[in-house]
Formats: C-alpha cells, structure tokens, sequence
C-alpha cells in the first residue's frame, strides 16, 4: 500500500500541489536533500504530461500519484487514464507551434530520463503509468 | 508561489525579470510576455532567471517558442541564471547549446554576437 496516495483534478494549477506533496513525504522518506530538487522536477514533469494528455483526449478521471516509502527506496508511480497515452504517438507530432502538445510531452519524458536513474514507462489501452525510485538512506530519517 | 514578470529596457535590449516557478500553470503567462515583447517590436530580450525557483519543460518550450521569435526578426535571446538546480534542466535537455547563458544581467546585455 502507498503511504500517500493523491488524486486531482486534471487541471494544470494542481500540478504545484503534486510536486510539493511528493517532495515532502520523500523527504520523510529519507531521500537526500540534494536529490529533492529531482524527485520535485520528476513529479512535475509526469504529473504535466498525465494532465496534458487526460485534457488533450477528454478524460474526465483524475490523475493518480502514489508515494510509497519502501525498504530502502522511495518510490513514485503516476498514472493516467488516457488510451492514447500508449502510443507516444510516433508520427503524431508535426503540430502548430503555439501548442505542440506532443513535442512538450517528449521533453517531459526526456527531462524525467534524464533525471531519473530508476524509471520505468509503461503503457496500456487503460492508460498509462510512470514509475521511479530514489535510494533512501535511513541515517537521515525525519523522527 | 506564482509567476512574477518585469520587463526594463536596457540600451537596445529588453530584460524580463522573471520570479517565482515557471510550469504547466504559469508558463503561458510568460508565453504572453514574449509574445507581446516581440509583437511590440523587443527583438532582443534577455530573460533574468535568477528569481526562478522551479522551471519544467513547460518553460523550456516557452523560452524555445520565444528565441523562435525573435530569431524570425534577426533578435536574439539571451538567459541570466547561476543557479545550478535551474542550469542543470537546461543541461540535461541539451539546451545550453540553444541559449547563451549569462551570470549576470549586465554580461547579457552587453554581449553581442
């Protein structure tokens, strides 16, 4: 079971809410100070690419965040209810400059690669789910 | 916190002062802002970072959308940030090669091409 669990609304303005959750229970997770600024930008990043994608194909669920403090890793899975998010939509792009939903999503994805050592993407006609971790180091729990 | 936006000239050049956290929320915010500058005729702006505490690759997009557009009119776009959480985004995306990133509102504004 997640130690915390979040469901918003897949609304732009609660994506701060996301990443200042996650933030905090990894910190009491025990996830090092210096590594919050990433979990932070991850968290942002797979939460606007879950909103982004619920808005884009009209799905009205909202998108779920679990944070879950294990044994020696801290663990995030975001999750969207969008079928379309499988696809990653090769062939997609090519749309107008002023929304390029599809460019923004794969720099989403390539900032949370690039961050994330421990990630996994996986997709299904269902939706699709994120999932990192972060080492957590017991000396440094929050009593 | 929200977005905080100011915009000075400084010689031929624009600088937008930029505070706050810069995401999915805000970043058309400073979308606008850009738009607007290079509607008005700013051709060459240089964006200050320094209060940016959060930039996502919302951001990212806004500040690719803006060089798009002052390149269109032969301007140039040019950031001010040392802070190492916010270089480190455009690090991992590639995008030093994109922006010239300066330490200080005065190196930007007076480099030149």
């Amino acid at each position: 079971m997640a130690t915390v669990e979040l469901r918003f609304s897949a609304l732009p303005e609660h994506v701060r809410t996301a990443r200042l959750v996650a933030a905090a229970v990894a910190r009491r997770a025990g996830v090092d100070e210096a590594v919050l600024d990433e979990v932070r930008l991850a968290v942002g990043e797979a939460c606007t690419r879950a909103v982004g994608l619920h808005l884009s194909n009209g799905v009205d669920a909202p998108v779920r965040v679990a944070l879950t403090e294990e044994e020696k890793k801290f663990s995030i899975e975001i999750g969207d209810e969008s079928p379309t998010s499988a696809a990653l939509a090769p062939g997609a792009t090519g749309g107008e400059e002023e929304s390029e939903p599809e460019g923004e999503d794969e720099m989403g994805l390539a900032v949370i690669k690039g961050l994330v050592d421990d990630v996994e993407v996986t997709t299904s006609e269902t939706g699709g789910v994120i999932r990192m971790s972060w080492p957590t180091s017991p000396d440094s729990l929050v009593p | 916190m929200d977005l905080s936006l100011s915009t000075r000239t400084v010689g031929d050049r624009t600088v937008v002062e930029v505070g706050g956290e810069i995401d999915v929320y805000t970043a058309p915010k400073l979308r606008e802002q850009l738009v607007e500058l290079v509607n008005d005729g700013s051709y060459h702006l240089v964006v200050d970072m320094e209060g940016v505490d959060f930039l996502d690759s919302t951001g990212l997009g806004v500040l690719v959308g803006g060089l798009k557009r002052v390149r269109a009119h032969e301007g140039s776009l040019r950031l001010v940030c040392n802070q190492e959480r916010i270089l480190k985004i455009f690090r991992i995306t590639g995008l030093t090669k994109v922006f010239p990133i300066h330490t200080s509102v005065e190196d930007a504004v007076a480099a030149t091409d």
